[in-house]
């Protein structure tokens, strides 16, 4: 089971690095699809299938169809046409990421690696049964409150989206 | 599991595929005899007795013709394309349960090839992803009519997922469980979900015609304004994979349809079977097999019906598509959600 984890865990890494480092943006989509797949592994390790299987269905089924699409229309990858970076963007990136470095840094140094507790820990946990009556009983109102922030979303997408008063331009 | 239990599993999954190829592959030849017989031609005829060879002299030809790469085309991504169409498609037929329990030698065994209890939703995340083959496909072959397949392939997948996802809530509030195993046997007999869902389930066939790209929802290889859609570049056994992975897509939306809706491996009056034969094992094995059949008649019925659909109805057009699923199969799928809690609820006062 322990080398299954570090197999997985080294290639969702190699994935993750390859959607930065990856040229052609749609090689970068793709390997971010591989890379929804390896974590939904990590679900499957710690029994938690559901959510495994829904975060397939969510990022890699329809998010990420969306994002495929959108780069598609795009259709960056013109042959030589290397997308150039300025160097004030390389330097901003690399003081944003030095000081994310940093804050994650300081939030772990005291971190304490949580043990195997027998007495609390349940295996059935993560079944669709148990989640689902966790979410309706002890989280009930964090989940609605996240349904309402989907309609507001939803409410603002169809805002943007809707055909304005007038003639037509397209 | 014991090494035996392995055995069997191993047995099963591989009769499985095997058989899932063999329907895809003879569902060519029945598809052309059934557009003959629509069309009142013969059909293929040449090869074998009534032509029954045909399917095998198709990738025969398939698989020696020139295997072409356009120069500009993004080659990895042109050869994963049918490829990922393939494995996706055969991934799905993993959690059908295509019969009930098996005794062998005192040892029982199921004719599921893995039992989970999120089923359902694992059919629905791998139909989720069956759009990215095409995508993939139609994106690398780098050439526009095969992009604008890919794209109409790609929106309606997600748009007609929505109506079908919303019409399988309603079932599994019926049912109260997301195991396809529970799911059918709670219609043991002749208690089929088709009486209780006849809404979701006319919502959920015209899903699973637009998710498997079949006419008259085929609008990412319409030949007449597409050329061939998001296949145009494919040619020998790649182009074959890709349409291989339609006929396999069609048998397993039919098995899925036969399980949520039809009772999957239940036939009428079993339990009567079942008591008619004294001894125990040898009734179990006989009801089960019949069973088996059973639900293959079910799902030969429905690849039966696509075809008979296909060679009937005229193709959408793009607009109508798109109107049809999001203003009228939503609304109603929601309907039927709203109507099957209402039914539940009453039943207790009622009855």
């Amino acid at each position: 089971m322990d080398s299954l984890f570090f197999f997985l865990a080294s290639l969702t890494l190699l994935c993750a690095l390859m959607v930065v480092l990856s040229k052609n943006p749609v090689h970068s989509v793709l390997f971010l699809i591989i890379t929804f797949f390896t974590i939904s592994g990590h679900y499957v390790l710690l029994n938690a299938q559901f959510l495994a299987v829904v975060n397939i269905i969510v990022y890699a089924g329809a998010i990420m169809v969306l994002f495929l699409f959108v780069i598609m229309f795009l259709n960056m990858s013109k042959a030589g046409d290397k997308i150039k970076t300025s160097t004030i963007s390389k330097f901003a990136g690399a003081i944003a990421g030095g000081m994310m470095f940093v804050v994650l840094v300081a939030a772990l140094k005291d971190a304490t690696i949580a043990g195997l507790n027998p007495e609390t820990y349940n295996s059935q946990a993560g079944m669709v049964e148990n989640l689902g009556y966790v979410l309706f009983t002890e989280y009930l109102l964090p989940f609605e409150l996240a349904s309402v922030l989907f309609l507001v979303a939803m409410v603002g997408a169809v805002m943007i989206g809707k055909k304005e008063q007038g003639e037509s331009h397209f | 599991m014991e090494s035996v239990d392995l055995l069997y599993k191993a047995i099963y999954i591989l009769v499985i595929f095997g058989i899932t190829l063999l329907i895809a592959t003879y569902s060519t030849y029945f598809e052309r005899k059934i557009a003959a017989f629509i069309q009142d031609r013969v059909g293929p005829n040449r090869a074998g007795p009534a032509g029954l060879l045909q399917p095998l002299a198709d990738a025969g030809k398939l698989f020696f013709k020139e295997d072409f790469i356009p120069t500009k085309a993004n080659k990895a991504l042109f050869i994963l394309g049918p490829g990922v169409a393939m494995l996706v498609a055969t991934m799905s037929s993993a959690v059908i349960p295509f019969g009930d329990m098996l005794i062998i030698g005192g040892r029982e065994v199921y004719l599921q090839a893995i039992e989970v209890n999120i089923g359902v939703l694992y059919i629905f995340g791998v139909v989720s992803l069956g759009v990215y083959g095409l995508m993939i496909g139609g994106w690398a072959s780098n050439n526009k009519y095969s992009l604008l397949g890919a794209i109409r392939a790609a929106s309606q997948a997600i748009s007609y997922e929505l109506a079908m996802g919303l019409s399988l809530i309603a079932v599994l509030m019926m049912t109260g469980s997301l195991s396809l195993r529970e799911i059918a046997e709670q219609q043991a007999g002749f208690n089929w979900n088709i009486w209780y869902q006849p809404l979701g389930f006319l919502i959920f066939l015209v899903c699973a015609f637009a998710e498997t790209n079949r006419t008259p929802f085929d609008l990412p290889e319409s030949e007449a304004e597409l050329i061939g859609g998001y296949h145009t570049e494919y040619g020998s056994m790649k182009l074959g994979m890709y349409l291989f992975a339609e006929y396999i897509n069609i048998f397993v939306v039919s098995a899925v349809m036969s399980t949520l809706y039809f009772g999957a491996y239940n036939f009428p009056f079993m339990e009567n079977l079942r008591q008619a034969i004294s001894d125990p094992v040898l009734a179990n094995n006989v009801v089960t097999i019949i069973g088996v059949v059973a639900m293959f008649i079910k799902i030969f019925l429905f690849i039966f019906f696509f075809m008979w659909v296909r060679w009937t109805l005229p193709r959408f057009r793009y607009d109508q598509l798109m109107k049809l699923g999001w203003n009228i199969l939503i609304p109603l799928s929601i309907l039927n959600i709203l109507l099957t809690a209402a039914g539940i609820l009453l039943k207790d006062y009622l009855f």
